[in-house]
C-alpha cells in the first residue's frame, strides 16, 4: 500500500504516522500543504494529527482550505480513501468532507490520556479487521474532541452505520470523556471513504507502550 | 468601512466557556445571572464605501471562513 501524509505548518504526527504505515509494511510519502496534486497510484491519504496553523480562530479551519485539500477533495469525491486523525478529523469537518464538528471539550481541558473506545460499526474499509463491540484501548490528546451534529444528522449517522466508535469503559459501556454527542469518537462519510477519529492508532502499535490496538485499526486499509 | 462580526455558539450548543465563567460568577456572589455565552469578536477594515458591497463581502466571508455554521452563528455590523 502507498500512503500520502498530509503536513500543514503546526502538524506534529506526520512522523508518526509514517513509522506506524511502514511498520506495518507500507510506503509512504510526505505531502506538503502547498502541493496542488496528490503523488500517484496512492491507495490512502491521511491527514495526521497536530496543531496546524496554531488552532487559530477554530481548529482546522485555515489548513482546510490549502492547496492540498482541493486534491484531498477530489480524490475523496473519486473514491479515494482518507483518514483524518486528530486535527486531521477536525481538517475534514470543517472541509465537509465529515458530517458534524468538533467543539472545546465540555471540561475545558487538554485531555490526553489512554482511552477504551467500543467499535460502533465495522463494515467499512476502516474497522474491518475488529469486531463489531469490541474494546480498544487508544490513546487521545486534544482539547477540540467534543463531536456535535445536530439530531436530524445524528439520525442520519446512525442509520447508515457511520458512527464507527465511541468512548467507552472496559466492557464497551459508552462513557462521557469530552462531551461528544452519544460519547462519539469517530465517523464516516455516507459512502464510508472518508473516515474521521479523534484517538491516535498511530501511537499505539508498540506492547512497551501499552497497546498494540492501533494496528488492527491501521491494517484495515490493507483489504 | 469597518465591519464588526460577532461568532457565537448557536442556541441549543452547549457553551463549555460560558457555562465556566457563569458558575465563576455565581460562586464570586453575582447573583442574577441567567446565562452566559463566550463568542469571539473579529475587526475587518475595508476598502470599499459602499455599505451593500460590504455587507455582502462580509457575509461571505463568514459562510466562508469566519464562522462554522454547523455550530456558530454570527451577527454583521459594517460600521
Amino acid at each position: 500500500m502507498k500512503v500520502a501524509v498530509l503536513r500543514f505548518p503546526g502538524t506534529n504526527c506526520e512522523f508518526d504516522t509514517q513509522y506506524a504505515f511502514e511498520k506495518l509494511g507500507h510506503t509512504t510519502e510526505l505531502v506538503w500543504h502547498e502541493t496542488e496534486q496528490l503523488p500517484e497510484e496512492i491507495d490512502l491519504v491521511v491527514v495526521p494529527g497536530g496543531f496546524s496553523y496554531g488552532d487559530y480562530l477554530r481548529s482546522g479551519s485555515i489548513a482546510r482550505f490549502s492547496p492540498v485539500m482541493k486534491a484531498v477533495t477530489a480524490y475523496a469525491n473519486a473514491g479515494g480513501k482518507v483518514l483524518g486523525i486528530c486535527n486531521g478529523f477536525q481538517i475534514l469537518t470543517e472541509a465537509g468532507l465529515l458530517p458534524g464538528a468538533l467543539k472545546r471539550n465540555n471540561n475545558l481541558h487538554f485531555i490526553s490520556k489512554h482511552q477504551n473506545l467500543c467499535v460502533i460499526n465495522n463494515d467499512n474499509a476502516f474497522l474491518n479487521k475488529c469486531d463489531k463491540g469490541e474494546v480498544l484501548n487508544i490513546p487521545i490528546a486534544h482539547a477540540d474532541g467534543n463531536y456535535y451534529i445536530d439530531d436530524e444528522g445524528f439520525k442520519k449517522l446512525e442509520a447508515n452505520g457511520q458512527i464507527l466508535l465511541r468512548y467507552s469503559d472496559e466492557n464497551g459501556n459508552p462513557v462521557v470523556v469530552n462531551g461528544s454527542v452519544t460519547s462519539i469518537a469517530g465517523v464516516c462519510n455516507e459512502a464510508k471513504n472518508v473516515f474521521g477519529l479523534m484517538p491516535h492508532p498511530e501511537r499505539a502499535l508498540e506492547a512497551i507502550l501499552g497497546s498494540v490496538d492501533g494496528i488492527r485499526m491501521l491494517q484495515g486499509f490493507e483489504a | 468601512m469597518t465591519a464588526v462580526v460577532n461568532v457565537f455558539l448557536k442556541e441549543g450548543v452547549l457553551d463549555p466557556q460560558g457555562k465556566a465563567a457563569h458558575h465563576a460568577l455565581d460562586s464570586l456572589g453575582f447573583a442574577g445571572v441567567s446565562d452566559v455565552r463566550i463568542g469571539k469578536q473579529i475587526i475587518i477594515k475595508l476598502d470599499t464605501e459602499d455599505r451593500a458591497v460590504a455587507e455582502t463581502e462580509v457575509k461571505e466571508m463568514c459562510e466562508t471562513l469566519l464562522a462554522n455554521t454547523v455550530i456558530e452563528d454570527y451577527t454583521i455590523e459594517i460600521n
